[in-house]
């Protein structure tokens, strides 16, 4: 892509009258609609701009994938999703860049904050700390896979009822780690099992009381199936 | 508009409005705006917004060295790298160079100079962000290094200040120490405090079709970081609108801090006519930005045989970094609270502004008045082990009463039965003296395992020390389908600004929560404004919004009267009607229809609202004035378990009781004063700044600087507000401001941990205990405790 081609493209998002639907635009700008993903409420200017970098992936499909990627399948959030990518990009990045599935946040970038933990095949892990490569076949689950046909997850009504969240940025993390403390039976249920599980991530706000009211409230609605 | 919308359809709400799909249940007070938004991940923050494709990604040169001359920055290898657009360095800005935010002092891009470790040296536009960053690493850099001074208070004696010292007196000092009863003296360090904002600084550039740039940011100044932009870019304010929708977290690290990169991005986005991306690296952000300043601190003080403070001399000396920044008004925070809660009698306060070597040291939830307040709390907990007292009864003796009521900066205090009630009420309520006794008999009985207990109190002044601050604006829409848009200068940081401000609104036109919504903060709706700081946000932009509202209902009021031919006295706003007359006489109108009548009446439905903080002042020249429009208490007791052999030791318990006047949102202001502990529990525990001996940082990411986890928040942790009590001051209806005051409530914890440590010398020994309190500074208090000789104490400044 020159920078020719970049400024049409350009040109071409500055005009709200255009339809985006021509293939070169298709080309330039990855909707998350054209992903076929359910992110909700994605504009159909929606473009982000990572999408142009060579290190970030791909998601076409009709043709091999460049040179220097690799070709993986991810099942995220139930949709099976193709991706190119990096054999270096992380996971976090190839979900955020490749799928414009930002509800999962980049925090501290090592590891250490647990604001992008997300579920593979069920487990909690950071993903920042993993390759997307590692991933071809997996199951993941992020926050915006939490709501099933409109409804939200008890672990979301749970957040919202107990306001166990003040910036919000920490809010996907906590949710998803949550998750697999409350399907994981070899962790207790006392708040104290509770707060040592959840030490991976950090409220830099200290919401941590309400955020472990939430989780408490959540236990039997997650536990009865209804997860 | 030719049509007026039918007002019978159901409210047409967008996916993302949360209030429209917030639970069902009843709640006591609404929640957070963001709600929904938050909990399903669509909440967007800067990182998460769309931008143009060809949006170009900003990575910036540090400079390695503390201190130095930068002889040679060969930048080719960096232009020529693959995917670069621009590279610029300070020769590149076309206007000012310096974004000092008070002061002079703070290079966009350093010049020839070169002032702490990760100073911008010159910034690159690349393709992408991993290109920008390989790129970056291509420079040249050559810097002649000198001698750095990191120490702050070799600085303060060498003279090396950012700003002049400034004093505080109030009677004669050297009298009261020469005739006091008793003198202690004694110093200590205070640490800083990496803001760790879980969303780092981020801004979004995009130029648009004149001379101009739109930029998003994650910042708590949007007025100055649009008036820092258009100066470096030399062009007129109008030119240049600043967004900010939300941050990931601020705690005052994005209040000065988030302009240099919004500027650089606005430049290069400029420059290259595409839009430009920012989002500094987790370390970058650690080693390049500013802290809460570390400070270190002294008193001599004199009291009587009852404990009472009679005056002396406190020094505060401020590490504030390379540049003064916002460090001259941080260090008079400081100094304003160095008597906390009690009266120092007759006293002298000095505070220093030292300048180090190190990045420029900022803003942060209480803006140097917690490391005030740790000098007098200090004092109090040392007079009690001088007098063999319970720290506890020396803190009431010493708490501002009548009599003992001006501060030494020539403020009365208003509310000193207050302080008194919240502290016996806390007292009482935590059981404080039946949990000494039993501390004292588990401690007789444990060797190793020392339990300690601590009540602190917290007196808080409010109100922005710079007078012309203390102003807010804000814009009101009303549109005829009835729904009302309100934005103000203030800015959500996760604090629960908007949904307070929009609570006033909806209260003062009689309308459900769900009918105002706000939107971001804007320059362009809203100019001039102060940043959301000082805890000021509610305070000051609540009551421009309610200003707003107040003017619209007028004209509503007026247009009924008229066109109703109601009684314009009686009239009111209820329920989402508008009311006037009682029970067979009662005529109601709908919101809605009556907002649309107003329309055709030609009434305007719109008002822009202000606020100025009433009764403020201070005199630097004199150091006394009023420069708090009131003051904010609280009170809280912490229970701590310390191991004597390692050092380790757990919050057990903690019980608090806040004053927030009349609160707004109880929900809200509840979860600000637990997040407030535990940060500042952070702040004197376990988050240590660690630098090498070049200046360089060395805790630079959450593995090596320990923020408080959940399994730190304590298991018995009880927090109340203090009800019935409203603001003395005709505040926003009675409440008092949240965000900064229950950040100190943590000093119990502090003074907690010394409390165990001193019942290793049968409490009758001071322990030096800095801060943060690591286990290492414990474990070293410890084996100092234990080397003092048990017949001996310790003896009395000599006089």
């Amino acid at each position: 892509m020159d920078d020719r081609e970049r400024l049409e493209a350009e040109v071409s998002y500055y005009d709200p009258t255009r339809q985006p639907a021509s293939p070169s635009r298709r080309h330039f700008l990855k909707t998350a609609g054209a992903s076929g993903l359910a992110v909700a409420a994605a504009p159909a200017l929606s473009s982000v701009s990572y999408a142009g970098s060579p290190d970030d992936p791909d998601t076409q499909t009709d043709a091999p994938p460049a040179e220097g990627k690799q070709r993986i399948t991810l099942v995220v959030n139930g949709q099976r999703q193709q991706l190119d990518v990096a054999p270096n990009v992380i996971l976090l990045d190839a979900l955020r860049h490749g799928l414009q599935l930002t509800g999962t946040k980049k925090g501290c970038d090592h590891g250490q904050c647990g604001a992008c933990t997300i579920l593979v095949n069920g487990t909690s892990i950071n993903s920042c700390l993993s390759l997307a490569v590692t991933h071809d076949g997996d199951e993941i689950t992020t926050v915006e896979g939490l709501e099933k046909d409109g409804q939200q997850h008890p672990l979301q009504q749970a957040f919202l009822k107990h306001d166990a969240y003040q910036c919000g940025y920490c809010t996907a993390g906590q949710m998803m780690s949550a998750l697999a403390v409350l399907q994981d039976d070899d962790i207790g249920t006392r708040d104290a099992d509770v707060r040592e599980a959840m030490s991976g991530n950090i409220c830099r706000c200290g919401a941590y009381k309400n955020i472990v009211a939430a989780i408490q409230s959540a236990r039997s609605a997650v536990k009865g199936g209804k997860a | 508009m030719r049509t007026l919308t039918d007002l019978s359809r159901p409210p047409a709400g967008p996916e993302t409005t949360d209030r429209h799909t917030a639970p069902a249940e009843p709640r006591q007070a609404p929640t957070h705006d963001s709600a929904t938004l938050h909990v399903t991940g669509r909440a967007r923050y800067l990182d998460d917004q769309p931008a143009p494709v060809d949006a170009l990604h900003v990575a910036v040169g540090l400079s390695p060295t503390a201190r130095g001359r930068l002889t040679q920055l060969n930048l080719d290898a960096v232009r020529r790298a693959p995917g670069v657009v621009d590279v610029i360095t300070v020769v590149d800005i076309p206007g000012k160079t310096d974004v000092g935010p008070v002061f002079p002092g703070d290079p966009l891009l350093a010049d020839a100079e070169v002032r702490y470790v990760g100073q911008p040296l010159f910034a690159v536009a690349a393709t992408d962000f991993k290109a920008a960053r390989r790129a970056v690493a291509l420079a040249e850099v050559e810097i002649d290094a000198q001698p750095a001074q990191l120490d702050a208070v070799a600085a303060a004696e060498a003279e090396e200040w950012v700003r002049p010292p400034h004093v505080q007196q109030s009677g004669n000092w050297q009298q009261a120490l020469a005739g006091a009863a008793h003198v202690l003296e004694a110093e200590q360090f205070v640490g800083g405090q990496e803001h760790f904002y879980l969303e780092g600084q981020a801004c979004l550039a995009l130029p648009n079709e004149d001379d101009g740039v739109i930029v998003h940011t994650s910042s708590q100044h949007p007025s100055e970081v649009q008036k820092l932009i258009a100066e470096v870019l030399g062009v007129a304010f109008h030119a240049v609108t600043v967004e900010v929708r939300r941050m990931g977290g601020g705690f005052g690290g994005k209040e000065t801090q988030a302009a240099p990169w919004a500027c650089l991005a606005a430049l290069l986005a400029r420059r290259t006519g595409r839009a430009v991306r920012m989002r500094l690296p987790r370390g970058d952000d650690m080693r390049a930005t500013g802290k809460r300043h570390p400070f270190h601190n002294r008193y001599r003080l004199g009291f009587d045989a009852q404990g009472v403070l009679t005056g002396g001399d406190i020094t505060v000396i401020g590490d504030c970094g390379h540049s003064p920044d916002l460090s001259e008004a941080i260090v008079d925070r400081a100094m304003f609270h160095a008597d906390n809660a009690y009266s120092l009698g007759d006293a002298r306060v000095t505070g220093i502004p030292a300048r180090t070597h190190n990045p420029s040291n900022t803003a942060f939830r209480g803006f140097g008045g917690p490391q005030g307040m740790m000098i007098v709390e200090r004092a109090m907990d040392d007079i009690a082990r001088h007098l063999g007292e319970d720290p506890l009864t020396i803190r009431k003796r010493n708490l501002y009463r009548p009599g003992r009521d001006v501060t030494h900066y020539g403020q009365h205090v208003e509310q000193t039965a207050l302080l008194h009630e919240i502290v016996s009420r806390l007292e009482t309520d935590s059981d404080y003296w039946a949990r000494r006794d039993a501390i004292r008999t588990y401690n007789a009985s444990s060797p190793v395992l020392k339990k300690g207990l601590a009540l602190t109190p917290v007196k808080f002044g409010i109100s922005f020390t710079a007078k012309h601050l203390n102003q807010a604006g804000a814009l009101l829409h009303i549109y005829t389908d009835g729904s009302v848009m309100i934005n103000h200068g203030g800015t959500e940081m996760g604090q629960g600004l908007h949904t307070k401000v929009g609570q006033v609104v909806a209260r003062e036109l009689g309308l459900d929560n769900s009918a105002v919504r706000i939107s971001a903060t804007r320059t362009d709706k809203v100019p001039n404004t102060s940043p959301t700081a000082a805890s000021s946000g509610a305070d000051l932009n609540g009551m421009a919004a309610r200003n707003a509202a107040m003017q619209v209902r007028e004209r509503l009021f007026d247009f009924a009267a008229e066109h109703y031919q109601f009684d314009r006295e009686a009239i009111r706003l209820e329920n989402g009607d508008l009311v006037v007359g009682h029970g067979e006489n009662e005529h109601r109108i709908a919101w809605g229809e009556l907002i649309q009548a107003a329309y055709l009446g030609r009434v305007s439905l719109s008002a822009t609202g202000f606020y100025a903080t009433p009764l403020i002042h201070y005199d630097r020249t004199t150091g006394q004035g009023r420069p708090f429009y009131y003051y904010a208490h609280g009170a809280a007791v912490s229970e701590v378990i310390v191991d004597t052999l390692s050092g380790e030791y757990r919050v057990t318990r903690v019980d608090i009781l806040h004053d927030v006047g009349d609160s707004l949102n109880p929900a809200i202001d509840t979860g600000q004063v637990e997040g407030g502990f535990i940060q500042g529990m952070g702040w004197l525990t376990s988050e240590e700044l660690k630098w090498d001996a070049t200046g360089r940082l060395l805790s630079d990411g959450p593995a090596t600087y320990k923020i408080p986890t959940i399994g730190d928040t304590p298991p018995d942790f009880c927090v109340s507000l203090l009800e019935g009590h409203p603001n003395s001051q005709a505040s926003l209806y009675r409440s008092k401001a949240v965000g900064e005051p229950p950040f100190m409530l943590a000093i119990s914890v502090w003074s907690a941990l010394r409390d165990a440590l001193s019942s290793l010398a049968d409490y009758r020994v001071r322990p030096a205990l800095d801060t943060p309190a690591t286990p290492e500074r414990v474990l070293f208090a410890a084996q100092d405790l234990r080397r003092v000789p048990e017949t001996k104490t310790p003896a009395e400044t000599p006089r």
